[in-house]
């Protein structure tokens, strides 16, 4: 079948057309709404200039480019973490498991996703809050004398993040480590290795562009997470999304709230491609 | 003092999965410095009895021996041997330098030794200059002798090879089948080599195993088991052979005379013990081993001897075929030779065939 040009071009129109639609209507056209927004300084009731003053206060107030500073190690150390938990889950699942048990397990990882992520938070505040299940355990161990409160620290807002995100590593992970042959496993060892040297220099490298994309994923998750951080680190979480939110609807400052999300959309692609320079990934390799 | 222990010895290695015997009773053992090949159908239990050397699987009963040491509760990492991967299992993330060099990182070996040693190896398997390249950037010839390169740097007792030629075209197995014998010989190691193609198997081996369900039918030298196979397996699977069902008629020591089910009368050497009259056996006759002749007269002083019609030539250069059939019977093969006296032979010509009794060999039939 030979199609005109003409046809041929319009076919390929409408075949992206839709998520031409999805790309510009929800991600460019806001975007650009946001970046205008974001130059604009209110300078009397109604009254509005172009200018840089919402930019300038981020970088002059010391309050929010510490929380974006806490967001972003917090968010870095939420990552390293999902990943040194995500990775033996995989590598059991992709190299161990077999049949039947392969896909339960799997399965298993998939489900906390079938609920919402706010079921899913109120799930841990209900374990653990003051009179939450852990609490309550450990006084009827007899370890702890009184109530305690788990809820509202760092140490909370983290197994939010970590749980939240582990599927987004597990899968890019199991991925990346099934299309390693076990002949190279077993290679290895046959020419005198150790597991953990079969593992940095075989397993790891292979599996390094599941281990950037899945990082990538998670990090990117984490850094945006709303929910999560105010849920469980309470009023005080000092997450940086909180301030965007404190921006558009507390204070009704929306071009401040603007520059607050350009900023964190700059920044965070920013530290993700330090990460790819660091560890010396592109971003082809990883995707291609 | 004593004679060197051989470089590996099994005694009656068995390895039984959950509900299936892959390796039966194996023995044998394989002096230093020689090429020994294990040939066999697929699926005959030869890569998990390579697998057991190498210390991959545990055998179920039975002991591997390498230089006289038991191999028991050793891992794959502390054995004296390597294995050559059946898809050979080149790390795809090093260079060709770094995988040679990657056992002897392991055995803690000096930046530098690494180095030279790295580059002799490479040299002597003729790829010398070639450690930066990456993997993917060489040839399939070029892999195999990596892969070799690889496992020979860490002068192993025994070297294990599964099918290492299987994935590369006709012209290229041929060639490596030489140079690998080369390497063998240049580099002293024993080699077990494992295969299903017989070829390889008797242009390579010192000694060949031939393998079927998971048991050794018969060991030998490469001459031994084409001249003299000890089994009707190994006599349908090693070369060509045309075979016949029959009965043996009458019987003197060795010599039997067998009428086939079809009718043909020939005369044959019983190849496994006494038979008896009347018992049933099969009758392996080589297409090469069968004089061929337009004339009667040729036949004589030839055990068998008989007339048949040409239905197919099957030109293959010098491996060249005559289909031929006795009126009733089935077809056989006979191997023309390339002397220029058959060259016009054609279909429908009367041809007369014979073979001396030693040529025919008789095995008493299996049961069913
Ligand atoms: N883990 C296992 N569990 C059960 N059966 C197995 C297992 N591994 C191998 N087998 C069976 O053992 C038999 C021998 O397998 P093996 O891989 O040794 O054959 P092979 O001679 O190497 O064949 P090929 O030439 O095709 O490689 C096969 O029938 C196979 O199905
Ligand atoms: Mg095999």
């Amino acid at each position: 079948m030979t199609a005109s040009p003409a046809i041929r071009r319009i076919t390929l129109a409408l075949l992206l057309a839709p998520l031409m639609l999805w790309l510009g209507l929800l991600v460019v056209i806001p975007h650009i709404d946001m970046l205008l927004l974001s130059f604009t300084e209110k300078t009397g009731v109604r009254q509005y200039q172009p200018g840089l003053a919402n930019y300038r206060t981020f970088f002059v107030e010391p309050v929010y480019w510490t929380i974006f500073l806490r967001t972003a190690l917090m968010s870095i150390l939420a990552t390293l973490l999902t990943l040194v938990i995500g990775f033996p889950v995989a590598y059991f699942i992709a190299k161990l498991a077999r049949g039947r048990s392969k896909a339960f397990l799997f399965l298993l990882c998939l489900v906390p996703f079938w609920v919402s992520e706010l079921v899913r938070t109120f799930g841990w505040m209900i374990l653990l809050r003051e009179t939450g299940l852990v609490s309550g355990a450990l006084q009827a161990l007899g370890l702890v004398s009184g109530p305690v409160e788990l809820l509202y620290n760092d140490a909370a807002i983290m197994v939010g993040l970590v749980y939240t995100s582990m599927l987004f590593m597990v899968v890019p992970l199991i991925t990346a480590l099934d299309s390693l042959d076990d002949s190279f496993i077993e290679a290895g060892y046959d020419l005198g290795g150790s597991g953990w040297s079969i593992l940095r220099e075989i397993v790891i490298p292979h599996a390094m562009p599941g281990i950037v994309s899945g990082s990538i994923v998670v990090f990117m998750l984490s850094l945006g997470n709303y929910l999560t951080p105010v849920l469980l680190g309470g009023k005080d979480s000092l997450w940086f999304t909180g301030a965007i939110y404190t921006q558009f609807i507390t204070r009704f400052n929306w071009e401040q709230g603007a520059a607050f999300g350009m900023l964190l959309l700059v920044l965070s692609s920013l530290i993700v491609w330090l990460g790819l320079k660091l560890s010396g990934q592109t971003l082809s390799r990883t995707v291609g | 003092m004593t004679a060197a222990p051989p470089d590996l010895e099994c005694r009656a290695v068995t390895k039984a999965f959950a509900d299936f015997v892959a390796v039966r009773g194996v023995d044998f053992s394989v002096p230093a410095g020689s090429f020994f090949s294990i040939l066999g159908p697929s699926g005959c239990g030869k890569t998990t009895l390579l697998r057991m050397i190498a210390g991959f699987a545990d055998p179920s009963s039975g002991e591997i021996l390498i230089k006289g040491r038991s191999m028991r509760e050793v891992p794959p990492n502390r054995r004296p041997v390597n294995m050559v991967f059946q898809h050979l299992a080149l790390f795809p993330m090093m260079s060709v330098g770094e995988n040679v060099a990657f056992g002897l990182r392991r055995r803690k070996v000096m930046p530098a030794e690494i180095t030279r040693r790295v580059e002799d190896v490479l040299a002597r398997v003729g790829l010398a200059g070639m450690s930066g390249r990456r993997i993917e950037q060489l040839s399939g010839g070029q892999k195999q002798r990596v892969a070799i390169a690889r496992c020979m740097v860490l002068e192993p007792d025994v070297l294990l090879l599964d099918e290492p030629l299987g994935a590369l075209d006709l012209k290229l197995r041929e060639h490596m089948k030489v140079e690998l014998k080369k390497l063998q010989s240049e580099f002293r190691t024993t080699f077990v080599y494992i295969t299903h193609d017989q070829s390889e198997a008797l242009v390579m081996s010192d000694t060949v195993a031939v393998m079927n369900h998971g048991v050794f039918e018969q060991v030998g030298s490469p001459r031994d088991l084409y001249f003299q196979p000890a089994t009707a397996f190994v006599a349908g699977f090693v070369g060509d052979a045309n075979r016949w069902q029959g009965r043996v008629e009458a019987l003197s020591g060795n010599a039997v005379s067998i009428r086939t089910e079809d009718g043909l009368v020939l005369r044959a050497h019983a190849a496994d013990g006494a038979l008896a009259a009347s018992d049933a056996v099969a009758v392996f006759v080589r297409p090469e081993a069968i004089t061929l002749s337009r004339e009667p007269a040729a036949m004589l002083g030839l055990d068998t001897g008989i007339a048949a019609t040409i239905t197919g030539i099957l030109f293959n250069g010098a491996n060249s075929r005559a289909l031929v059939k006795v009126a009733g019977q089935r077809e056989f093969e006979v191997a023309i030779p390339q002397t220029g006296a058959f060259a016009g032979l054609s279909v429908g010509d009367v041809v007369h065939l014979g073979w001396r009794a030693d040529q025919a060999r008789a095995y008493r039939a299996p049961r069913p």
